[in-house]
């Protein structure tokens, strides 16, 4: 990997029911994923994906992009833009920024249908 | 976005550090994050395959640090944003991996908010965590950023 690569793309599309999964798994219980009318009724077009899990999206992009071991992925942060939604498809792509103290630098977006859903996303990757 | 009426936030509990918190590591959680994340590789799932790779146990997805510090967030997050916790979203996470978590560990995660601050009429509120094994070793220290809407 080198400054400038771009890493593999990940596309996804997370189904009608997976915010309900994603909820039981990560012990999420905001009824905003989950909950058609309580997310209109707070003011959401409808229930929205968890950010938590787009960024796992990130995440699994910049792991499988260092080799796929989970000790590669060393630092993560990312920030929240707009939502996310199911059954929209999910485009992650990253480029290789620097190295930097022996690891690579890697920023990475994650898309759906063109709108940022996690933007300046910055993985430090140690490929094991 | 609805029009919320405005609602001040509380910076009074900036700089509280909350009780920690244990979580046991099951295997079947793992697989479990594992399937709702899309992880395929079966060191998330199967302790052989880990064991190949030089784990211990199953070994967790970096992103199931959400999982085991849930029993201290929850109550750190609904202590600090209590009633406002409808006008939520996240904002920005910060993970530094250190030590890898097999099922068998026992996670222990102490939360502090570290800042506390309204900006734009949006409150935020900054949560850190450190967690360790039952051996004392650092897995994750995490930044959560959370934001309130309508303040």
């Amino acid at each position: 990997m080198q400054t400038g690569d771009s890493i593999p793309e990940v596309k996804i599309t997370p189904d009608a029911g997976l915010t309900k999964r994603y909820a039981e798994a990560s012990g999420d219980p905001n009824p905003i994923h989950v909950d058609e009318e309580f997310a209109k009724n707070v003011g959401l077009p409808g229930c929205i994906l968890h950010g938590l899990y787009s960024m796992a999206q990130v995440a699994r992009a910049n792991t499988a992009a260092a080799g796929g071991d989970p000790r590669s992925l060393k630092r993560l942060a990312v920030q929240f833009r707009g939502m996310g939604f199911p059954e929209q498809e999910i485009t992650v792509t990253g480029t290789v920024k620097e190295e930097r103290k022996g690891r690579i630098v890697v920023d990475t977006v994650a898309e759906q249908n063109g709108n940022g859903i996690i933007r300046n996303a910055e993985a430090e990757l140690e490929p094991v | 976005m609805t029009n919320l009426p405005a609602m001040p936030i509380d910076t009074s509990k900036q700089g509280t550090t909350y009780d920690a918190a244990e979580f046991e590591v099951e295997a079947a959680r793992i697989s479990q994050y594992a399937d709702a994340v899309h992880e395929e590789n079966p060191v998330h799932r199967d302790a052989e395959a880990a064991k190949a790779a030089g784990f211990k146990d199953v070994v967790a997805p970096p992103m199931f640090v959400v999982v085991y510090s849930a029993p201290a967030m929850g109550p750190a997050i609904w202590d600090a944003i209590g009633d406002m916790l409808p006008r939520m979203v996240h904002g920005g996470q910060e993970f530094v991996w250190a030590e890898p978590v097999c099922a068998g560990d026992t996670i222990t995660t102490q939360a502090t908010l570290a800042e506390v601050y309204e900006k734009d009429g949006k409150g935020f509120f900054v949560f850190e965590s450190v967690s360790k094994n039952q051996d004392g070793d650092e897995v994750v220290r995490a930044t959560w950023t959370n934001i309130v809407r309508g303040v």
